[in-house]
C-alpha cells in the first residue's frame, strides 16, 4: 500500500503544470436556491465530463466546476480512423460549451496540488478551488522508463504514441502519409493492462487498410508484448487474414526493450521501420500519482465501487482508466462514462446525507473498425456483488460480433455521436 | 378523516419511510436507465442510427427486451446486453423511459 499521510503533508504535488487561464475569467452559472455542495472534477475526458454533466442533471443545486488542461475534448475512440485518413480531427473534436450551457463552470488549466484536509485545489497560475467532494479523472500516463531510449525518442517527437488523441494523432497521420511505398509501419503493444484493449489491433487494421490502397508495397508489423491478441482475438485474426494477408504481420511475445534511432530492439532481433509507433506501458495519470492514490501495484487506483472513492483517500472519487479494474472490466471511454454515473449518483446522495445506491450496474460496448467501413463489437454487463464488493460480469451476457460488417460500422459512429452528446451535453 | 389518517401515518413514521423508498426506486430506475444512455442518448433521446427509447410505452420496452433475450428478435448486440439485466431491472428502466417526453 502506498498511502500518504494527508495530515502531515498539507499540499500534495499533483502532476506537471502547464499554462493555465486565471479563475477570474471563468464565470459560471449559479443555481437558484441553496447549493447542496461544491464538487470539483479534474479531467474532462469521458469520465470527468460525464461526471460534471450528470452531477448537474441529477443534482439540481450542486456547484460543479470542471478543470481541464485542453481547450477541447478530443476522442480516443474513432481516432484510429483519422490515422487511416477515413476521418478528420474536427470529426473527433468537441467543445466544452455544452457543459457550460448546463451550468458547469469550466476552468481551462492544470492542478498543481491537492490540499486534502483543507479540501481545496491549487491551480497553475495561483488560483485555488475549494470543494466538498473531489472527482479525479486523470486518465493514464506512461511508464516510458521501462523501455530504454523511449522517453528521449518521445521527447524528440521522432517516435509517437498517439495513445492520447490530439496533436499526436495529427503527427502520426503525417508520418504515415510521408512513408515511402514499400515502407514499414511498426506498431508496438505493451503488456496488459493498458487503455483500450482492442485499440492497437484496430489501429493495425486501419493503417493497413490505408496502406493497401495508397502505398500497396508497404507493410504493417505488429509487435505485441502479450502472448496473444488481447480483445476480439478470433475476429481480429480473421481480419488480418481476410483483408491484410501479405501486408500485415502479427507477432506475439515480441516485447520492445530498447529504441535506438530507427531501430527497435526486441529480445532476439532488431526491427527497422520507417514509422515506429510505440504504445508505452501505462499507469494511472500523474494527478493520481501526485496525490498518493496509486495503491494497487504502485500503478492504479483502488476504488470503492459503490461510490468510486479512492480506497487510499475516501472523499476523492476516481474514474476511468486510472482505476484498478473489477474482473473483466476494460479500460474504455464507455466504461469511464459509466463509472462517472455511479460516482455522480453517489456524490449527490452523500451531499444530502442519504444512502447511496447499493446495487449499481455498469456496462461496456467497444466497437473496433477492421477497415474504413467495417466494424465489430465487444459488450459486457457488470452487476455489483455485495459479498465480494466488486462488479462482476453476468454469466451468459455480453459477447462479440459474429463478424465485422458495415452495419456495425454505422452503429460504431452512432455510438460515438451518442456518447459524446451524453458526456458533453453537446 | 383524511387528515387523521395522514397524522396517524406520520406518527408511525410510515410516511417518511414510504417516501424514502419511492425516492430510492426512482433513483434506481434513473441510474439503471443511464447505463443505456451511451448509445440510446441521455434520458433515451438517441441520435443517428440508434433507437430512441424516450416516450415509448413501458410494455413495449419490456416486450422488446424479452424478444432480444429469447432470440425472437435478431440483433447485432442487444441479445447480448439484454441478458445482463434482471427482469425487475428491465421493468424499472422501461418505466423510466416511458415517463420521458418523446424525442422530437
Amino acid at each position: 500500500m502506498n498511502t500518504v499521510n494527508f495530515g502531515r503533508r498539507q499540499w500534495l504535488g499533483a502532476g506537471a503544470a502547464l499554462a493555465a487561464t486565471s479563475l477570474a475569467g471563468c464565470a459560471g452559472m449559479s443555481a437558484s436556491g441553496p447549493s447542496i455542495g461544491r464538487v470539483v472534477v479534474v479531467g474532462g475526458g469521458y469520465g470527468g465530463a460525464t461526471a460534471a454533466r450528470y452531477l448537474k442533471l441529477w443534482g439540481g443545486n450542486v456547484d460543479v466546476t470542471l478543470v481541464e488542461r485542453n481547450a477541447d475534448f478530443v476522442s480516443c475512440p474513432i481516432s484510429n480512423l483519422v490515422l487511416g485518413g477515413y476521418k478528420q480531427m474536427p470529426d473527433i473534436t468537441r467543445g466544452y460549451s455544452g457543459l457550460k450551457s448546463v451550468g458547469v463552470k469550466v476552468v481551462q488549466g492544470d492542478v498543481t496540488a491537492i490540499d486534502v484536509p483543507g479540501k481545496k485545489l491549487r491551480l497553475a497560475g495561483g488560483g485555488e478551488l475549494p470543494y466538498d467532494r473531489l472527482v479525479l479523472a486523470p486518465g493514464i500516463d506512461f511508464m516510458a522508463d521501462q523501455v530504454g531510449g523511449l522517453q528521449a525518442a518521445l521527447n524528440s517527437g521522432r517516435v509517437l504514441h498517439s495513445w492520447k488523441a490530439g496533436p499526436q494523432t495529427v503527427a502520426l497521420r503525417r508520418q504515415i502519409e510521408s512513408m515511402p511505398d514499400g515502407g514499414v509501419f511498426a506498431l508496438f503493444i505493451p503488456k496488459s493492462p493498458y487503455r483500450c484493449p482492442p485499440g492497437p489491433y484496430e489501429r493495425a487494421c486501419v493503417v493497413a487498410s490505408y496502406l493497401k490502397t495508397a502505398k500497396p508495397k508497404s507493410k504493417v508489423l505488429v509487435l505485441d508484448a502479450n502472448p496473444e491478441i488481447q480483445s476480439k482475438k478470433a475476429l481480429f485474426e480473421r481480419a488480418f487474414k481476410q483483408h491484410y494477408e501479405g501486408i500485415l504481420e502479427y507477432r506475439a511475445n515480441a516485447e520492445l526493450k530498447e529504441l535506438s534511432g530507427n531501430v527497435a530492439k526486441l529480445d532476439f532481433e532488431d526491427v527497422k521501420a520507417d514509422v515506429l509507433n510505440v504504445i508505452p506501458p501505462q499507469r494511472a495519470g500523474d494527478l493520481a500519482r501526485g496525490a498518493g492514490l496509486l495503491n494497487m501495484n504502485n500503478r492504479w487506483v483502488g476504488v470503492n465501487w459503490l461510490t468510486m472513492e479512492s480506497t487510499a483517500a475516501p472523499g476523492i472519487h476516481v474514474l476511468g482508466d486510472a482505476t484498478f479494474p473489477a474482473p473483466m472490466m476494460p479500460k474504455s471511454g464507455h466504461m469511464a462514462n459509466q463509472h462517472a454515473k455511479v460516482a455522480a449518483a453517489a456524490i449527490i446522495q452523500l451531499l444530502k446525507g442519504e444512502p447511496v445506491n447499493a446495487t449499481p450496474v455498469v456496462m461496456n460496448t467497444c466497437y473496433s473498425f477492421v477497415s474504413g467501413r467495417e466494424a465489430m463489437h465487444v459488450a459486457s454487463v457488470h452487476q455489483y456483488d455485495a459479498n465480494d464488493k466488486t462488479f462482476k460480469t453476468v454469466p451468459g451476457s455480453g459477447g462479440v460480433s459474429a463478424a465485422a460488417n458495415q452495419i456495425e460500422a454505422r452503429y460504431a459512429l452512432s455510438w460515438a455521436e451518442n456518447i459524446w452528446a451524453d458526456s458533453l451535453a453537446v | 378523516m383524511h387528515i387523521t389518517l395522514r397524522r396517524a401515518a406520520a406518527l408511525l413514521g410510515l410516511f417518511g419511510a414510504i417516501g424514502l423508498a419511492q425516492a430510492q426506486d426512482a433513483n434506481l430506475a434513473r441510474n439503471l436507465a443511464a447505463t443505456c444512455a451511451n448509445c440510446h442518448g441521455t434520458n433515451g433521446h438517441a441520435r443517428g442510427d440508434m433507437k430512441p427509447l424516450a416516450g415509448l410505452s413501458a410494455e413495449k420496452i419490456v416486450a422488446m427486451i424479452a424478444d432480444f433475450k429469447s432470440g425472437a428478435q435478431p440483433a447485432t448486440i442487444m441479445h447480448q446486453i439484454s441478458k445482463g439485466y434482471t427482469d425487475e431491472q428491465i421493468k424499472l428502466v422501461a418505466g423510466f423511459f416511458a415517463a420521458q417526453p418523446a424525442s422530437k
